[in-house]
């Protein structure tokens, strides 16, 4: 219970968002948080995970909230790379050969979901394939 | 849920071998049958985690933990219909189950850490036992954006103690 004491806040937080499907176990000196919640309540959550434990250096918390959950084929995400391009894929892995890029900042749609971390993308370009959701941004 | 169904059969064998070297002696002969016969009534049931049996004059008093108050109910039913057994006192305690922490397998969690750090060279990451380490350096522009990606992976934990952050 000590962890849930040392991130109350965070949980706190997570709680008057609304984060969906919120999760919160201690297990093995270990706080996992998981739940469901827009881009800015992620980015506010982990803001506070890091004044609570600078660095994220304690390793006690795990905290997956997932702002992609709620996101449907279809839909058209931008490409939120620091500045290169992204690369499209053959698969899901970064094992799989280049078979496109993406500028920044250019509009992709969605054709689905491998997992939360790859999704089959297109461009308008007619480039398809796999990309890495991290730097994927839902319009 | 099978590991947690080996460790209740193996509290409840281990308590009743417990309970009949320990009681054995103060009760008479009737009230150990009555006990044994409890303590293999209960053991039907697989939600029971942890409960010890006294019989005391064909009371029979039973003390653990169980997940919920139907299950408790349930002790209760189960005890009062075993022969002999006259009155039951009931005092366990419900403590709900909290299923343990989904983690990934090493070689998809691996591959996704691998994946997650690829656009950080100089971070080195390695997967033992779900434990994610982190050595090297980082940016600490890029800590948050890394640590978000490693977390969301399902590891048993991120442990970036040895990273430089600069």
């Amino acid at each position: 219970m000590a962890l849930q004491e040392k991130y109350k806040e965070l949980i706190d937080t997570a709680t008057a968002q609304g984060v969906n499907n919120l999760n919160v176990r201690e297990q093995e000196g270990v706080l996992y948080i998981d739940g469901d919640a827009s881009g800015s309540i992620k980015q506010q959550l982990w803001d506070t995970y890091e004044r609570l434990d600078p660095n994220y250096s304690s390793g006690d918390l795990v905290m997956n909230i997932n702002s992609i959950a709620g996101v449907t084929e279809g839909s058209k995400l931008k490409v939120t790379t620091n500045s290169s391009n992204l690369n499209i894929r053959s698969g899901p892995s970064t094992d799989a050969d280049i078979v496109g890029k993406a500028a920044r900042h250019e509009v992709v749609t969605l054709v689905s979901k491998a997992n939360d971390q790859w999704w089959e993308i297109k461009t308008d370009n007619g480039a398809a394939g796999y990309s890495y959701t991290q730097y994927l941004t839902p319009l | 849920m099978k590991n947690l169904t080996m460790k209740t059969t193996a509290l409840l064998v281990a308590l009743v071998i417990m309970g009949t070297t320990f009681t054995s002696c103060k009760s008479g002969p009737k009230d150990d049958a009555v006990k044994a016969a409890v303590e293999t009534a209960l053991l039907s049931n697989p939600h029971i985690a942890e409960a010890a049996v006294t019989v005391e004059k064909g009371v029979a008093t039973i003390s653990g933990q169980v997940p919920d108050d139907a299950t408790k109910a349930d002790v209760d039913k189960t005890v009062a219909g075993v022969a002999g057994v006259k009155s039951v006192v009931n005092n366990l305690t419900v403590v709900p189950e909290t299923p343990s922490v989904p983690v990934a397998a090493t070689d998809v969690l691996t591959n996704a850490v691998k994946d997650a750090t690829k656009d950080f060279p100089t971070v080195t990451a390695t997967v033992n036992d779900g434990v994610v380490t982190l050595k090297g350096e980082i940016q600490k522009a890029n800590l948050q954006k890394l640590m978000m990606a490693l977390n969301a992976l399902k590891p048993k934990k991120v442990d970036n103690s040895q990273l430089v952050i600069k």
